[in-house]
């Protein structure tokens, strides 16, 4: 999903950034907000921004042969909410530009968005859909972290198709799902099934904070303790 | 305690990994796999004439430094997930202790 340092006409790197600053801002409101609110919640937020150091720093081979990354966007997007989601994103996408020269300072606006604004928006409102049919929070985290990996690989996608519409838009977008979308799906779902062994282990040992965080509710609770 | 689903999900992450490895035994880099889909999308950009017009400010002189960067990142979060579970491990265990008395 990184975007490489320069691959993106500057009017672009400035549009994403304009994009990408204000949801960050936001989020670090939020942070103070929850933090606050709920000081117990700190190491949860602290293994959230954990969670993408490691996940994001780990590439897997796919079936179609080359190699990608999972984000671990999708923990922080449903405990803490999206924007909280996009502070970390952005802190791990800092790291990621300055030592590892992965991704890049000018595309740094764009690759905020995509992982740390679009993928985290679509985790959080799949985990609360999920939630209000009634399935289970296991299901919910998964189906959130699947959603919000991939959907991050397919905005890099649109985000590319978008400044190289070459010869089309359409025939572009197809080039680029093709060299990021495919190869994603599988990692997606190895994403989604780590999310549920680290949620599955909050939920045992602290449910009162996730229930705080409105992440559970209390009914959630005496279910996970009758099983 | 390790409960059967979380080992069971990890040993499904550890087949999703693993497959891709033994489809394509014994094909490299030299052959056009496994290589980064960052770099693809760089490349197919590049094919269109488009020139990058910023460089990285600092890049890892060689392979073997870009790992270390990229254990050092797994490494600060693992010791982050390990200390915060243990710990929440251990409150419960007190909490445990005390109900029972």
């Amino acid at each position: 999903m990184h975007i490489m340092e320069g691959f993106l006409p500057w009017q672009w790197c400035l549009f994403w950034y304009m994009v990408a600053i204000p949801v960050v801002a936001y989020g670090v409101i939020q942070i103070k907000k929850i933090t606050n609110e709920h000081p117990e919640s700190k190491p949860l937020l602290a293994v959230s921004g954990a969670f993408v150091f490691v996940l994001s720093s780990l590439k897997l081979p796919s079936v179609t042969g080359s190699c990608s990354h999972p984000t671990g966007n999708g923990l922080g997007a449903v405990l803490f909410g999206p924007a909280v989601a996009s502070v970390l994103g952005a802190i791990v996408l800092v790291f990621q530009a300055l030592l590892l020269a992965h991704g890049g300072l000018t595309t740094l606006g764009a690759n905020i968005f995509s992982m740390g604004i679009v993928g985290p928006l679509a985790a959080w409102l799949i985990y609360k859909g999920v939630i209000r049919v009634g399935w289970s929070s296991s299901m919910g985290i998964f189906l959130a972290a699947v959603a919000g990996n991939w959907l991050t690989y397919v905005t890099t996608a649109t985000q590319l198709s978008l400044a190289f519409p070459l010869p089309t838009f359409g025939e572009a977008f197809v080039k680029f799902m093709l060299i990021f979308a495919y190869t994603q799906i599988p990692l997606a779902i190895a994403e989604g099934l780590l999310t549920v062994v680290i949620f599955d282990y909050i939920l045992k040992l602290r449910p009162d904070i996730l229930e705080k965080l409105k992440v559970i509710t209390p009914q959630d609770k005496n279910l996970e303790e009758a099983v | 305690m390790v409960d059967k689903k979380s080992i069971i999900l990890l040993c499904l992450v550890a087949i999703i990994a693993i497959a891709p490895l033994i489809m394509y035994g014994g094909l490299g880099e030299d052959e056009g796999y496994f290589g980064g889909a960052d770099g693809a999308a760089g490349d197919a950009i590049e094919e269109i004439g488009y020139q990058p017009w910023f460089n990285s400010i600092w890049e890892p002189p060689s392979g073997e430094i870009e790992s270390l960067f990229f254990s050092l990142q797994a490494a600060i979060g693992a010791i982050i997930i390990g200390y915060v579970f243990g710990y929440y491990q251990g409150q419960d265990k007190e909490r445990k202790r005390q109900e029972g008395e």
